[in-house]
């Protein structure tokens, strides 16, 4: 006999209301879902889901306007900040995010992200750091550790011959039109609850016309680095985390001052 | 009827606006005009040059090959454009920066040292507008009258005050330009 | 109202802010700087959306967004700085947002240099950036044509989804002429069915250009073929000149129209039966108004700025009925009237044969100088 155990009483989960019923269509273990999923939290409970315009990338996140249910446009890569500050100089009373990878966002797209910072859009980035190009298939992006095996640097990444990965966070904070940047973890429970009060902060920066906010997620591809979904949270604090220390690099003092 | 007016000199002896002036003219006289510039990193402080096209219909090319009217404010201007001017044109050379005559006996020229009698008039700013009444003097496309209200209906106000003298400038312009002529042969 | 004075790139500026322009971004580049430099001061004055971009990338994304809210959003640039959006412009082909284009072309390719061409015809009117896609391209002749393009072009983007290109080169761009402009037009913002704007009281709405499902893809380029062909059937814009007893043809675009004109007055002064046909809608192109030329004319002479991009147009329509004779200059020479006068004289003089190659013998000419 069934039995229903969904009922008010013992109801400590659900679907937020920012998420469609679509099934996502990411990896077992990808770290994709918990951003989208913090992303919808944060909206719902600031109530501007019906306000709210996002932005999608190319990459793995691509479509993400299948699963975070508000209004989107859909960018071409790398060109999401762009898009986003023509959308918020037209419409400045709505609430416009991004959400993109490491290569859109700071190989393709590094332009215009430190240019939309550097103008203090008042526009919101999520960022996923996962150190890779998920979505072509593994290769080596912006942000591959040295020395880490990717697709495009199958003997590791040769810093001699391929370059350091960029710290955007540390790069953007020093431009002074950013009102938020911090770099969180999706690794475990204390870091997931502690990156959904940035990414509320975020939001709540740009509400408040502070800015430029971007936060940063430490995420996980199994796929791309050949690990089970458990390998990859433990190699993310134990590579990533050193590689890409957490904290805030820029809070302005009036977010800083921020009550919510 | 078409007349074509070519403009030629250093960046900053005003030959653009003298163009400009000429065209504000035309246009108030109820005619047609078109102004079109050199333009580009020439402007900055090389040789600048533009062409005036005044008729009374819709202008087709705002360009010619062989204006029948020019002014050269300078030498190098002169040396480049001398053998430009149609046989039969209008030549005003602004004798104060070029130590040389026209060469040309199939046009009418004068040489006329626009810079000293800006001078006279008050200010050596005002060369171009004495080379613009020179070349009325002897091209009456427009007369001078036309001139002085088109420089008090489009001079900016801050220079509205340097009206007279600019009127006094275009009249000594012409009348240096009749006594002096070359007529072509 | 009384005739004023303006350069052409300020003239299409205040035109288009006219038009009811919400949003401009732009980057620098000659010879249009003036149209960013005069709407850097005159947006921010009317409270509406001005961004100078770090890059022409960044600016045609940002056309990209503004467009995505159904916002009447415009940039302009120059030949090399059109390429770089052709990215975006192929994206927002493919999204079926409106918005204008300013091309104010210069000499190329590559940095090429400042002066005016028509070197970018093929680049505008057949697409430029990937994919199936046909913009608008309307190429006026003079200020006061553009000034009344203006608010043609944002109408047509609308009515169309599309991207409407007003194509003109650094001569009419640098340019003064007297001009009347319109009338200022309120800005007026509609709830479009498919623009984006926060999802309040309605379905949300989502754009974009990806179809992976194959089929999907193929009749979103139905669709674009669909609103193309409309286009087709009911744009065609075009100016005429001492057509009525023509017995040859000049035709020409833009500038090269323009000067075209000069060499046909000169040419009626000396008693040749010459008229100007002069194409204002290049995409869609008159075909059906060419082929109806060839009924009249003994031979037409084709004159552009480039090698012959727009020659391929009226090869289509006139099909070898009658013969045909090209005139070009490149690289941002700017012809005479008198070229001209002489390329007249001399179809007159030998119209040659309808299967004559019109850019082979230009091109032996040329080489023979």
């Amino acid at each position: 006999m069934a039995v229903t155990i969904v009922n008010p009483q013992n109801l400590v989960y659900a679907r937020p209301k920012g998420f469609t019923d679509t099934p996502t269509h990411y990896c077992p273990g990808c770290t994709h879902g918990t951003a989208h999923r913090l992303v919808a939290e944060v909206l719902e409970e600031m109530n501007i889901l019906d306000r709210t315009i996002g932005v999608a990338p190319v990459g793995c996140a691509v479509f993400a306007y299948n699963y975070i249910d508000v209004d989107f446009v859909e960018a071409a890569h790398g060109r999401a900040p762009a898009m986003a500050t023509g959308i918020k100089r037209v419409l400045p009373d709505r609430v416009v995010f991004s959400y993109q990878g490491d290569g859109d966002l700071a190989s393709i797209g590094m332009a215009e992200t430190v240019h939309a910072a550097a103008r203090g859009e008042n526009i919101t980035i999520i960022f996923i750091n996962n150190a890779i190009y998920g979505m072509t298939g593994g290769q080596m992006a912006p942000t591959t550790l040295p020395g880490m095996k990717t697709t495009s640097s199958p003997n590791g990444r040769d810093v001699e011959t391929q370059g350091y990965p960029i710290r955007v966070s540390e790069m953007l904070a020093t431009l002074d039109g950013a009102g938020y940047i911090v770099r969180r973890s999706l690794h475990d429970p204390k870091n997931i609850r502690l990156a959904k009060k940035a990414i509320r902060t975020a939001f709540e920066t740009q509400v408040h016309g502070l800015g430029f906010s971007m936060v940063e997620l430490l995420s996980t591809c199994n796929t791309g680095w050949g690990v089970t979904p458990v390998e990859s949270l433990t190699w993310l604090e134990e590579h990533m985390i050193p590689a890409f220390p957490l904290g805030d690099y820029k809070i302005a003092p009036a977010v800083a001052a921020l009550k919510f | 009827m078409q007349t074509e007016v070519f403009l030629a000199g250093f960046g900053g002896q005003g030959v653009m606006f003298a163009g400009q002036v000429l065209s504000y003219a035309a246009m108030d006289a109820g005619k047609e005009v078109t102004w079109i510039p050199s333009y580009g990193p020439e402007m900055r402080g090389g040789t600048a040059n533009c062409t005036v096209v005044i008729a009374d219909e819709e202008i087709g090319s705002p360009l010619v090959q062989n204006p029948p009217a020019a002014i050269i404010m300078n030498l190098p201007s002169l040396d480049k454009y001398e053998s430009m001017v149609k046989p039969g044109g209008v030549l005003i050379v602004n004798s104060s920066m070029v130590d040389r005559d026209v060469a040309r006996n199939d046009i009418t020229w004068v040489s006329v040292p626009c810079n000293d009698i800006a001078e006279e008039a008050g200010d050596k700013r005002m060369a171009n507008i004495v080379a613009t009444g020179a070349l009325l003097a002897l091209l009456p496309v427009l007369s001078l009258d036309d001139i002085e209200a088109a420089l008090n209906a489009h001079m900016p106000g801050r220079h509205k005050n340097l009206l007279p003298k600019n009127v006094d400038a275009l009249k000594r312009g012409a009348e240096y330009a009749k006594q002096h002529v070359h007529k072509a042969q | 109202m009384a005739r004023e004075m303006w350069k052409g790139n300020e003239a299409i500026a205040e035109a288009a802010v006219r038009a009811g322009l919400e949003a401009y971004f732009g980057y620098p580049i000659t010879p249009q700087n003036e149209v960013l430099e005069y709407l850097s001061h005159r947006m921010p004055e009317l409270g509406r959306a001005f961004v100078q971009a770090e890059s022409e990338p960044a600016v045609i994304n940002m056309v990209y967004g503004a467009a995505c809210t159904g916002a009447r959003v415009m940039t302009s640039s120059s030949s090399p700085g059109i390429s770089l959006m052709q990215e975006g412009l192929s994206y927002i082909a493919g999204t079926e947002v409106p918005m204008v284009l300013v091309n104010v072309m210069r000499g190329g390719p590559g940095l090429g240099n400042i002066a005016p061409s028509q070197g970018d015809y093929n680049q505008i009117c057949k697409g430029g950036g990937h994919g199936d896609y046909h913009p608008i391209v309307l190429a006026p002749a003079s200020i006061q044509e553009a000034v009344d393009l203006m608010p043609v072009a944002f109408e047509l983007a609308h009515k169309y989804l599309n991207i409407c290109t007003i194509l003109i080169d650094g001569s009419i761009g640098q340019m003064m002429e007297p001009i009347q402009l319109p009338e200022m037009q309120p800005v007026v913002r509609k709830e479009y069915g498919w623009a984006v704007s926060g999802a309040k009281g309605r379905e949300r709405h989502i754009l974009t250009s990806i179809y992976l499902d194959v089929p999907t893809e193929e009749k979103t380029n139905l669709r674009l073929l669909g609103r193309w062909r409309e286009a087709q059937a009911n744009e065609i814009r075009y100016k005429e000149y001492f057509l009525d007893d023509a017995e040859y043809v000049v035709i020409g675009f833009g500038t090269a129209g323009r000067i075209a004109l000069s060499a046909v007055r000169a040419a009626r002064a000396q008693g040749h039966k010459v008229g100007l046909f002069r194409p204002i809608s290049v995409n869609p192109f008159p075909y059906k108004r060419v082929e109806e030329l060839c009924k009249q004319a003994k031979s037409f002479l084709v004159v552009e700025m480039n090698t012959g991009q727009m020659l391929k147009d009226v090869q289509a329509a006139v099909r070898n009925r009658i013969p045909m004779r090209f005139y070009g200059r490149l690289g941002g020479v700017m012809p005479f009237p008198d070229e001209f006068i002489q390329e007249i004289q001399e179809m007159i003089k030998n119209p040659g044969k309808p299967d004559d190659d019109p850019a082979d013998l230009w091109y032996q000419r040329m080489m023979a100088r």
